[in-house]
């Protein structure tokens, strides 16, 4: 085989393994380090000794979170979130990529509709419009604020329109010629062939919708409704914002409880931390067929 | 010409709920940039409210720090855009000499993680990690004999604070796009130049590389575009008044006086001036891509 032989390659090749596996576990390692705050004393988190494993072991820190009831609404604005938010975006990235993936001279007016939705990824009103329409609608303070400002992910319509194309066009001419319509072969083939695809495109759903937290704090006036990322840029990290030198920053890292951060951070992650593994082996299909062409 | 119709219907059927959607929560909004010419009173609304020309765009480059802000976006971003073609082409790179499939697999998926936590929880983690007193990083520093450092209260880490961190987050998942180069190269080519004598360096720099070239080029073409997003959510995460001064970029500006100083119409003048150019920057690269790179995006 190739690369063996010559002591500058195997040089190489134990370096490169060597410093891949450090790299990676970079990746990791501040998550497992959260991780075992979260489940130490606060007196050893707070003096340090926490380094990969629990010191002290306890899990008072996810009791805490438990019974706090502003956590747990948080959480269930979010489950309630991306479970409407996630459906509403797959049936209408699906309606979208269909019809915009035939050609031109199959659809009229194909250029002008792909137009529509692209212009939206490059230009936006920005925030403050955003905020008064979203006003004027009455929306605000409820969920489908959050559900509704980003119903059509374009980018997820590229993608899978792009992998749609990509399908061969003797299926779907044999569908039509044995009288089947587009609502029938849009679900009944191109869906079911397009699982890796449509597998990436949910997980990019369900990972935005778990992720945002923006969006709350800007459209929601009181902190009662916020989802959980939202919740958690209050309790974590946005109190930096009200201090004003860095001696009181230090101070208030001295004196909040670092084991509760800890685990409501982790808890915040955890649902990406379990999706991901599932999905994860679709998308460098589902995308890399998806954005790069020939 | 009937039976074309009969058979387009469903097609644009399909697309009016998405249609609609995007009318309402797009560009309606939209409309409501002309607020950027009005001295805009919420109570007075969009209609009643004074049209003032160019006043607020004026008044914004006369506004103290306007500049540096302006410069900090730039600087953060350009040194986010070339560590984002670097760092993700090199890795590639050395993934793609790595010959045991699953050790090969198992590093792809553990470096993607990052990329799906929100930066919430990333900020989280490092206003953790980078604490001066008891985050492992300065503990670790102060092992070998440093002394600790502010990583996010000092003007001068902050700007390479924000760099880094983002290359962590984003580096495992770019690198797909630059492995899926790779997986295209023609295996012939390598089989010619083993016959050739050549041994993996010479594959890497004659074949590897070159064969990387019209994406790296579309990459870099094509981020040209995103020369005044520095990343709102992570600054706007990692950032306190404390590092205003290195940190503070256009949109965290926007959010500040438009949303917590309610100067609105200064607010979205500042907006539109910022979306203006990077539409005008994109469309120029996407262009750019288009011509020498032959990509279209549908």
């Amino acid at each position: 085989m190739v690369g063996r032989g010559t002591w500058s390659m195997r040089i190489f090749q134990i370096m490169n393994y060597s410093f891949l596996t450090l790299l990676a576990i970079v990746c990791v390692l501040p998550l497992i380090h959260l991780f075992a705050i979260s489940l130490s004393s606060n007196s050893a988190a707070t003096a340090g000794e926490v380094f990969l494993w629990p010191v002290d072991f306890t899990t008072k820190s996810y009791e805490f979170v438990l019974s706090e009831s502003a956590f747990m609404k948080a959480m269930g604005v979010t489950l309630l979130r991306v479970l409407l938010g996630v459906s509403l975006n797959m049936a209408l990235t699906i309606l979208v990529a269909y019809p915009l993936s035939k050609d031109a001279s199959a659809l009229t007016g194909r250029t002008v509709y792909v137009w529509i939705f692209v212009f939206t990824m490059l230009f936006s009103g920005g925030i403050i419009p955003m905020y008064m329409t979203m006003r004027l609608l009455g929306l605000l303070d409820t969920v489908w604020v959050l559900v509704l400002h980003a119903a059509v992910p374009v980018f997820n319509v590229v993608i899978l329109l792009n992998f749609f194309r990509n399908l061969p066009k003797e299926l779907e001419e044999a569908a039509l010629i044995d009288g089947a319509g587009h609502w029938r072969i849009m679900w009944s083939i191109f869906v079911p062939l397009s699982a890796a695809s449509i597998a990436t495109v949910t997980l990019f759903a369900i990972v935005m919708h778990w992720n945002s937290w923006f969006d709350g704090i800007l459209f929601m006036n009181s902190p009662d409704n916020y989802p959980l990322q939202s919740y958690l840029y209050t309790v974590v990290v946005g109190m930096q914002a009200i201090i004003s030198s860095s001696t009181d920053l230090e101070l208030l890292e001295m004196v909040s409880d670092r084991t509760a951060k800890a685990a409501q951070l982790f808890v915040g992650a955890l649902p990406v931390l379990i999706v991901y593994p599932f999905l994860q082996r679709h998308f460098t299909k589902g995308i890399v067929l998806g954005s790069v062409k020939e | 010409m009937l039976t074309k119709w009969r058979l387009e219907m469903p097609l644009h059927l399909m697309l009016i709920p998405g249609l609609v959607a995007i009318l309402i929560f797009s560009y309606i909004p939209m409309v409501g940039v002309v607020i950027a010419f009005q001295k805009f009173m919420p109570v007075k609304g969009l209609f009643g409210s004074e049209w003032i020309g160019l006043d607020n765009f004026r008044y914004m480059t006369e506004l103290p720090g306007f500049y540096r802000i302006v410069w900090n976006t730039i600087f953060i971003a350009t040194m986010k855009i070339v560590s984002g073609l670097v760092v993700p082409v090199t890795i590639a790179i050395l993934l793609n000499e790595i010959r045991k499939e699953f050790y090969k697999r198992s590093i792809q998926t553990l470096i993607y993680l990052p990329y799906f936590l929100s930066w919430v929880i990333l900020s989280g983690i490092l206003i953790d990690i980078l604490s001066p007193s008891k985050g492992i990083v300065n503990l670790f520093i102060q092992w070998l004999g440093f002394e600790s450092q502010f990583f996010l209260g000092d003007n001068k880490w902050f700007p390479y604070t924000l760099v880094i961190s983002n290359e962590w987050k984003e580096f495992g998942f770019s690198t797909i796009v630059y492995l899926a180069a790779i997986a295209g190269i023609n295996p012939s080519l390598y089989e010619a130049a083993i016959v050739d004598g050549a041994n993996r360096w010479k594959q890497i720099w004659h074949i590897t590389l070159p064969g990387m070239t019209p994406i790296i080029v579309l990459m870099a073409t094509l981020s040209i575009g995103s020369i005044l997003n520095a990343g709102f959510e992570q600054v706007f995460n990692l950032y306190s008044p404390v590092v205003y001064e290195s940190g503070d970029i256009i949109d965290t500006f926007v959010y500040r006086i438009g949303l917590v100083e309610a100067q609105y119409g200064l607010a979205t003048a500042v907006g539109l001036l910022k979306s203006v150019v990077s539409l005008i920057l994109i469309s120029v690269s996407y262009f750019l891509a288009y011509r020498f790179a032959n990509y279209r995006i549908f």
